[in-house]
């Protein structure tokens, strides 16, 4: 395969062809902050966390490096001021809906966020759904509905046949623990697309 | 009719086509775009067919259910050709003397006529202003065919530039030559579309695709729908083209189902196309193959951004993937997509004919050819308009389109659709044109362009925007979802009257990570009405904050209906329309409103005769203290 | 915009018993929200809808919408279909479902009933329409009328804008109707 120069934080980098730019920073010892990503699974995109600007001679724009493939040549910053900025600003939109993310979200340099939302506490980064999807390949929780009103919800028939009791394998990668505690590890009954989509919403968080 | 094999059969029936037509003989054209639909333009194409055949004309007079006219605020519009004479707002009731006095009488129908600012009344459709300082090429055969009709379209000339390009230019000519001409993206991009056609061309991979992107989501346009609907043909042909181009040999028209009547001519067309040998296997003989499928949308403005529209295409949720590998490169299922807005394939076709110089002559240096403009909203003549580019804005507005309508002022126009921004009077002067219209914070869009007037508030507009982008985000994103989800919750305070000091500049930092992380377009657009609107217009915002005061009367919580106990005459005309029974009074009495009952519809307003103008709209200030019920209203001096 | 309405569901005479496990294959029988009759839904349209594409995967969501417009709203049961026939995962099915405003996962009513919010009627005071709508209906936009006559919606652009502000009752447009109006029109559906 290919090898590939670039340029991270200063640091020149050579990694393979195939690699996205976040690959390529931790396979240097470099991190950039992540949430939604898992190197079991095709990456998403959603968190934004791992925004970082790249620039090939004259302007830089940011890009999600979970995503973005390295190219030869390119000049890589992890930590600008936009950047780190936007980082701050993602993690205060995030601890709005899902409190319990406070003390990661005061990593960031957020205390209190400035803003008000549905307390769910859920990202939706997605990580349980790709999951089952793409590893277990077993499709018993998606995604329902669409912008603000997108929720994760198990699938009833997979839930009733017992599939997501005897795997449990998604409560380990919810980064809010919303999954464990609201099946209270055993019981599905809230979480699944018949209650999401007809059950009350007001739900205990 | 029979399978064509040749661009010598082609021309063979085009010349029997043409030859069984008088050109001489009369045809009464019935615009029968959703438009005139929506005015009930088939009543009037059926009392023309029976009034014609009470007369004993029905061979001697043609009635052609034609495209959009364009003119859609004077609609049912009919033309008779071929002295071209223009008919508007003609209801079933008028047909009988239409027959009578112009058809049989040769004499014109004046109350039909358009008349100008001056009351002259003008017959022909070409001297209307409306019409005049358009520049009708794309969508020139509208009015004359029946979109039904593949004959209506060879006899036009009709895919004589399909023939040229699989017969007397290889591939690689056909792309030389939209290079060439410079035709950019008309859906919103302003990507050249000859270099994603190269990019596709040269992309690694046997299988490739081309598509038409017919989502049109945009609120507020109906380009793509008038020309689908109206001469389907027309994009049909730009996209074998396209094809040929680019070694596709599989297509896909994408259609919001939203659109029935331009998924019933599309697939009439198509099936018209594959008998006549136009569209399949070995086309015209060539040895090129080539076919076609529609594929309906299902309710989502997001559906229309490239990536997600291919993704809905596969069966699969259609959710936006990043763009940093062009599916040009890896589209449908990783194979190489050419995917090209509507109005883009249509002027394929015309540069194949005409050739790229002609079509460079057109335009500025930037942007070539002509757009099709949705002209919309407080202006007078409301309708499709084809100009070309370098046009001002002023011009369109005004000489077109016939300025603002009740005589109130100009003061703002909305371009780009929920990507684009709000262009204020002093630049008005600013020619149409891609780069121009992205300097000032718009963008061209997909040819939106609304109209607005002192009675519109921008932070209303600014807030409806960003509510529909709310509405349609498809929730991937933590920096779209979320991000423009506070926004709108921020509008939505200010234009209740709880906006705080700080809010402008919050709403511009949200803006930013909107914009900067978002992965697809409608994230990086989305702070575009907000940016634009607080750019152009900050008084009104700073208004709505700290005076708690909406200038343009819109904002409900900021407004508030009194009526004038010295002005108000007791006619009792209010009082009966308030859909609400908000208002107190009787006759002779002043009639007096309840603030807390009031639901701020402006009823009232309207409907107040006048001569007393009695209602007024408040706003930032505190509604004076009503007069006691059964105040007697005060009569004007010598009356009693 | 529905411009053909869908087969009526039509209530079973020999009522089956409800199955309280919704995931059971033997279930015939969906419970709708609002009231407690049985539905029963006869899938023989959903089986033709699903053979006309040959199952193909790649028509998941053309197949949907015509069982949409077939039966105006996506029943349970037609999704347990679609999604072992097509071979795709429930929860694809669900999430396309979920996504489209196409779709509905409950029985929307006889008549559309909707409002036009594009720019330009917003620009002639659409939202005005829209209360004035609302306050004949008694219902809000996304609902169903408890006797299942109306259902109200909103919709960017039905490319009428000379008219506007549009309201659209089935098929018919009305340009800028007047309380009274909208009265009459509503109460003109059966």
């Amino acid at each position: 395969m290919k090898k590939v120069r670039l340029n991270i934080d200063g640091k020149e980098v050579e990694s393979q062809e195939e690699m996205t730019i976040l690959e390529a920073a931790r396979s240097a010892g470099i991190n950039i902050p992540t949430l939604c990503y898992h190197e079991k699974m095709a990456p998403h995109g959603g968190c934004g966390l791992c925004t970082v600007e790249i620039s090939r001679g004259g302007r830089s724009r940011p890009v999600l490096s979970c995503i973005y493939n390295v190219e030869d040549g390119l000049v890589v910053k992890t930590q600008t001021p936009r950047v780190v900025k936007h980082r701050k600003m993602l993690m205060e939109l995030m601890l709005a809906s899902s409190p319990v993310l406070a003390d990661l979200a005061r990593q960031y340099g957020v205390e209190k966020p400035r803003f008000e939302d549905k307390v769910t506490q859920c990202v939706l980064c997605g990580r349980c759904v790709r999951y089952c999807a793409e590893v277990k390949k077993a499709n018993a929780i998606t995604f329902v509905g669409r912008g603000i009103n997108r929720r994760v919800a198990f699938v009833d028939e997979a839930v009733s046949k017992g599939v997501c009791l005897d795997c449990r394998e998604c409560f380990g990668l919810c980064p809010t623990g919303k999954i464990p505690r609201e099946t209270d590890s055993v019981c599905f009954d809230g979480l699944t697309i018949q209650d999401v989509l007809f059950g009350a919403e007001d739900k205990q968080h | 009719m029979t399978r064509l094999k040749s661009p010598a059969a082609l021309e063979r029936a085009r010349k029997r086509i043409l030859s069984q037509r008088d050109p001489h003989k009369p045809c009464v054209t019935v615009c029968s775009g959703t438009g005139c639909h929506s005015y009930g333009c088939d009543k009037v194409s059926a009392a023309f067919v029976n009034e014609l055949s009470r007369n004993g004309l029905q061979g001697k007079v043609d009635v052609r259910r034609t495209g959009c006219h364009g003119f859609c605020e004077r609609g049912p519009v009919i033309v008779i050709v071929p002295e071209e004479i223009c008919y508007l707002r003609v209801k079933p009731e008028d047909v009988p003397e239409i027959v009578s006095t112009t058809l049989v009488g040769k004499r014109l129908v004046d109350r039909l006529l358009y008349e100008d600012s001056n009351g002259e009344k003008i017959a022909h459709e070409g001297d209307i202003p409306f019409y005049k300082r358009q520049m009708r090429i794309v969508l020139a055969s509208n009015r004359l065919l029946d979109p039904k009709s593949i004959d209506d379209y060879i006899a036009l000339g009709g895919y004589s530039a399909l023939a040229k390009a699989l017969f007397k230019m290889s591939p690689e000519q056909v792309l030389e030559e939209v290079k060439r001409a410079n035709l950019r993206g008309r859906g919103g991009g302003g990507f050249p579309a000859g270099v994603k056609w190269e990019t596709t061309r040269n992309a690694p991979g046997a299988t490739k695709y081309v598509i038409v992107n017919a989502d049109e989501g945009d609120p507020g346009a109906f380009m793509d729908r008038s020309l689908l609907e109206g001469n389907p043909h027309s994009i049909l042909e730009g996209l074998i083209i396209g094809a040929y181009a680019i070694g596709s040999h599989e297509g896909y028209v994408y259609v919001r189902q939203e659109y029935p009547l331009a998924v019933e001519n599309l697939s009439v067309a198509l099936i018209q196309a594959r008998e006549c040998g136009l569209l399949g296997k070995d086309i015209l003989g060539s040895g090129f193959d080539f076919d076609v499928i529609i594929h309906r949308g299902a309710g989502a403005f997001i559906s229309g951004e490239s990536s997600a529209l291919m993704t809905a295409i596969e069966g699969v949720v259609g959710e936006p993937r990043p763009k940093y590998i062009h599916t040009a490169v890896s589209g449908i299922r990783g194979q190489p997509s050419n995917l090209n807005n509507v109005e883009t394939w249509a002027n394929v076709p015309l540069i194949i004919n005409r050739g790229s110089d002609w079509f460079t002559s057109i335009g500025t240096a930037g942007s070539k050819g002509t757009k099709i403009f949705a002209l919309v909203g407080k202006v007078n003549n409301t309708g499709l308009v084809e100009v070309p580019m370098g046009m001002t804005l002023r011009e369109i507005i005004y000489d077109i389109g016939g300025g603002i309508r009740q005589g109130k002022k100009f003061k703002a126009v909305q371009t780009g659709g929920p990507s684009g921004g709000c262009i204020p009077e002093s630049l008005l002067d600013l020619p149409v044109d891609f780069d121009e219209l992205t300097k000032v914070g718009s963008m061209m869009g997909s040819g939106g362009m609304i109209v607005m007037d002192e009675d519109n508030c921008m932070v209303d507009i600014a807030r409806y925007f960003t509510n529909f982008l709310s509405d349609e985000s498809c929730g991937k994103c933590v920096s779209c979802r979320v991000g423009i989800g506070q926004m709108i919750k921020i509008l939505d305070r200010i234009c209740q009257g709880k906006g705080k000091q700080g809010d402008i500049e919050l709403l511009e930092e949200l803006c930013e990570v909107v914009r900067d992380v978002s992965l697809c377009a409608l994230g990086k657009t989305a702070p575009n009405p907000v940016l634009s609107t607080i750019r152009h217009f900050r008084d009104e915002y700073e208004a709505h904050i700290e005076q708690k005061r909406c200038p343009a009367g819109v904002c409900k919580a900021l407004i508030s209906y009194y009526i004038q106990p010295d002005k108000c005459q007791g006619c009792l005309i209010c009082l009966r329309n308030c859909p609400v029974e908000a208002i107190a009074g009787d006759k002779g009495l002043v009639h007096i409103v309840d603030q807390n009952k009031c639901t701020k519809c402006g009823t009232c307003l309207e409907v107040c005769p006048p001569r007393f103008a009695a209602v007024t709209r408040l706003s930032g200030e505190p509604v004076p203290a009503a007069p006691p019920l059964g105040t007697k209203v005060v009569r004007p001096k010598g009356k009693q | 915009m529905e411009i053909k309405r869908g087969k009526r569901s039509r209530p079973n005479p020999i009522s089956t018993p409800a199955s309280d496990n919704p995931g059971s294959p033997a279930s015939q029988v969906y419970h709708t929200q609002e009231t407690n009759r049985q539905v029963v839904q006869e899938l023989d349209r959903t089986q033709e809808i699903v053979d006309k594409y040959g199952s193909d995967k790649t028509a998941l969501i053309q197949i949907l919408l015509e069982i949409q417009r077939e039966n105006r709203w996506l029943p349970r049961n037609a999704l347990l279909y679609v999604s072992e026939k097509l071979d795709v995962p429930l929860s694809q099915v669900y999430r396309i479902a979920t996504f489209y405003t196409a779709f509905s996962l409950t029985p929307r009513g006889r008549h559309g009933v909707c409002v036009c919010m594009g720019t330009a009627c917003h620009v002639r005071g659409s939202p005005r329409l829209l209360d004035l709508v609302i306050n004949a209906l008694k219902i809000r936009p996304g609902e169903t009328s408890p006797d299942r006559k109306v259902t109200l919606s909103t919709v960017n652009c039905l490319g009428c804008c000379a008219l506007g502000p549009v309201l659209q009752v089935d098929s018919e447009y009305h340009g800028n109707p007047s309380a009274e109006e909208i009265k009459k029109i509503v109460s003109a559906c059966d």
